[in-house]
């Protein structure tokens, strides 16, 4: 019974003869279609790729180490995005910190700083809903699918808070129009999405280095394997689970003010659509692994994108789907996860 | 407003509130006695709503630059009229099927992996059926929608108190429903739903094919959220993809059934009744109570307050006791 196995956060990577054939396929697969494919749509995949890693990789973390789905992860992605939009628009001009158009950019300076203020931002908010909402319910025992129900609930408080707070109008950063860099094979890109992609590889290293590094990273990993057991070697599983609230929701947050950077306009819907991209980022890694959640949030990324040469674009999150039930269908725990 | 302003009000109030009873049945079959948690009720509401219209409602016309290729035209189809209007109720089957093979398809998949794994693949229908509505045009006309949507018994009481009937009706339908769901969960089968939902392993080991009654439940709830779509799709007459957004169409009715309490058939009906008042009230009200918004942002609030400070709701579930225990 897979179910009742606990899901493992995995760091290390064996290569077993299933995972094997499933490279192999894959790699004949990617070679076999990559002439009919617009190179441009696989540059913008892998940008789409980076944004829905941020998000993926706290989710995965999450679940791991609390074992309850984050409905909610989304809309911290929106409250992320909307506490940058606040800072941008209300905050720093009356300070008269203002500007678009740094260098190539859309965007000025302004979003440096408030791209990080925002995360510690929906960090904290983060952690004190966990002390208000789900550490009660934890210690109350409730089973894990009413905690994700619990989830449930803040998302749609949180989308309703930023409805009332910024209306639900399409809003965006303060920018400046760009030309975009123009590569061989008709490849296009716009600078604002190198600069997500920086963004990207820093906090991805960085987390890697928290994981594997730091004596938080050994007890998060350690926690997420076995709770129990990390609990009398003497692990504070609240510290744990606090910094696993900090790292997964300022990431999201991240992960939001970079999708409204990339798709240039903020909605109050726009994280609770990003929900079906991450959880099968998230499914196709197996729950509970980072480096899965990597490599998914790539394939569901490129896929997504390249599916647009043939079908509607707003198909998009459909596809994301398709490919989360076809994994699911063929290997339950994912392609990372451990077969059985 | 007069007083019988003020009743028709009251009428047409109710046979949302009772439509909405009915999906807050079918969320309880899922979530209150099997404990399987669906997010895309909108997917089904969708799926309903739409499958009977399209299979009741006249062919296209061109000349109204209607845009779908199919239009079932059950409701002028004279064998399926009978006098009392039979089509509509083939409008409510087609539409509990064609829900109850989506969700065959969709728990087959899912209901053997991890319980959060349904939420997921729920939310993926849901957003998938809203998106295959709005750009396939041929389906059922796009974002301009269906609105030549035929009413159920049309004709046999003036138009203005037509609403008076059409409130029998689903009260008919929905008491049909309670009934068929109270005999089912008092069963023994909805004992083992139960004793799912409380500890999947123990039903496992009891010799309970989990996945079986899981299955079952799954299939059981969506058909009521089916027939509660076509009721909708008759009720107002006109369909359109944005009139599934997740709030009003999968959200508040997760808020009715806890509210309500969940596990608990009276309840899912009351809740829906309360949440409906609430939700239909506050718009009344002055300042920023009457804010679409911040009632979105209320009916969260609401769902994380019941599971905080009163997890059984307002009846909570009701004690069953197996004759086994009394002797």
């Amino acid at each position: 019974m897979p179910t009742l196995k606990n899901t493992v956060a995995r760091l290390s990577f064996k290569w077993t003869p299933g995972r094997i054939t499933l490279a192999i396929v894959a790699a004949v697969l990617v070679a076999g279609l990559l002439p009919f494919v617009k190179m441009s749509l696989i540059v913008n995949g892998v940008f789409l790729g980076a944004i829905i890693a941020l998000g993926a990789i706290g989710l995965t973390l999450i679940y791991g180490v609390l074992n309850f789905a984050n409905i909610a992860h989304g809309d911290y992605m929106t409250m992320g995005a909307y506490v940058a939009l606040f800072l941008l628009t209300g905050a720093f001009p009356a300070f008269g910190i203002e500007g678009e158009g740094l260098g190539p950019l859309t965007f000025g300076y302004p979003l440096l700083i408030a791209l990080p203020l925002a995360a510690a931002v929906v960090a904290a908010g983060a952690v004190l809903l966990d002390v208000a909402i789900y550490r009660r319910l934890r210690q109350r025992g409730v089973n894990a699918v009413v905690i994700a129900m619990a989830s449930l609930g803040v998302a749609i408080a949180l989308r309703g808070l930023v409805q009332v707070i910024w209306s639900g109008e399409t809003q965006h950063y303060p920018r400046e129009f760009r030309q975009v860099f123009r590569l061989p094979l008709d490849v296009r890109i716009p600078p604002d999405s190198v600069f997500i992609a920086v963004v990207a590889v820093v906090l991805v290293v960085g987390v890697y280095l928290v994981l594997t590094r730091t004596k938080m990273g050994k007890a998060m990993r350690a926690t997420a394997d076995n709770p129990n057991l990390a609990l009398v070697s003497g692990i504070d599983t609240q510290r744990v689970i606090r910094w696993n609230w900090i790292i997964g929701a300022g990431l999201a947050a991240t992960a939001g003010v970079l999708l409204a950077v990339f798709q240039a306009q903020l909605l109050p819907i726009m994280g609770w659509r990003f929900l079906i991209p991450l959880f099968a980022a998230v499914i196709l890694g197996g729950i509970g692994n980072p480096y899965g959640a990597l490599v998914g949030a790539f394939v569901i990324g490129v896929t997504s994108e390249v599916s647009t040469q043939w079908i509607n674009p707003s198909y998009k999150p459909a596809v994301a789907f398709a490919i989360m039930i076809v994994v699911l269908l063929m290997r339950p725990r994912g392609i990372f996860g451990d077969s059985g | 407003m007069d007083a019988i302003g003020i009743v028709n009000y009251l009428v047409g109030f109710a046979i949302m509130a009772a439509i909405y009873a009915v999906f807050a049945l079918g969320l309880n079959v899922h979530w209150g006695f099997t404990g399987l948690f669906n997010i895309g009720i909108a997917g089904f509401f969708a799926l309903g709503a739409y499958t009977s219209a399209l299979m009741t409602t006249k062919p296209p016309d061109p000349a109204l630059f209607e845009d779908f290729v199919f239009g079932g035209n059950w409701s002028e189809t004279h064998f399926l009229d009978l006098g009392i209007d039979l089509w509509f109720f083939l409008g409510l089957a087609a539409a509990a099927a064609v829900c109850g093979i989506i969700a065959l398809i969709i728990g087959y998949v899912t209901l053997r992996l991890r319980d959060d794994y349904l939420a997921i693949a729920t939310l993926g229908i849901a957003e998938t059926v809203r998106l295959f509505f709005l750009n396939e045009k041929w389906a059922a006309n796009g974002s301009k929608g269906l609105y030549r949507i035929p009413a159920f018994l049309e004709g046999w009481v003036s138009p203005e108190h037509y609403d008076y009937l059409y409130l029998v009706v689903v009260l008919v339908v929905l008491s049909a429903l309670f009934l068929a769901v109270e005999r089912a969960v008092k069963s023994p089968w909805g004992r083992v739903l139960r004793a799912i939902r409380e500890d999947e392993v123990a039903a496992e080991a009891s010799g309970k094919n989990v996945f079986r009654f899981k299955l079952q439940a799954f299939i059981f709830g969506a058909v009521i959220m089916g027939v509660g779509g076509a009721l909708f799709a008759h009720n107002i007459r006109f369909l359109s993809p944005l009139t599934f957004d997740p709030l009003l169409a999968t959200f508040v009715i997760w808020a009715m059934l806890m509210v309500g309490g969940s596990g608990n058939n009276r309840g899912a009906i009351l809740g829906a009744f309360v949440v409906w008042g609430i939700w239909t009230g506050t718009q009344f009200l002055p300042g920023i109570f009457s804010d679409p918004n911040f009632r979105f942002f209320m009916i969260g609030v609401l769902i994380v307050a019941v599971i905080l400070l009163r997890p059984g709701g307002i009846l909570g579930e009701e004690r069953r006791i197996t004759r086994a225990a009394d002797s």
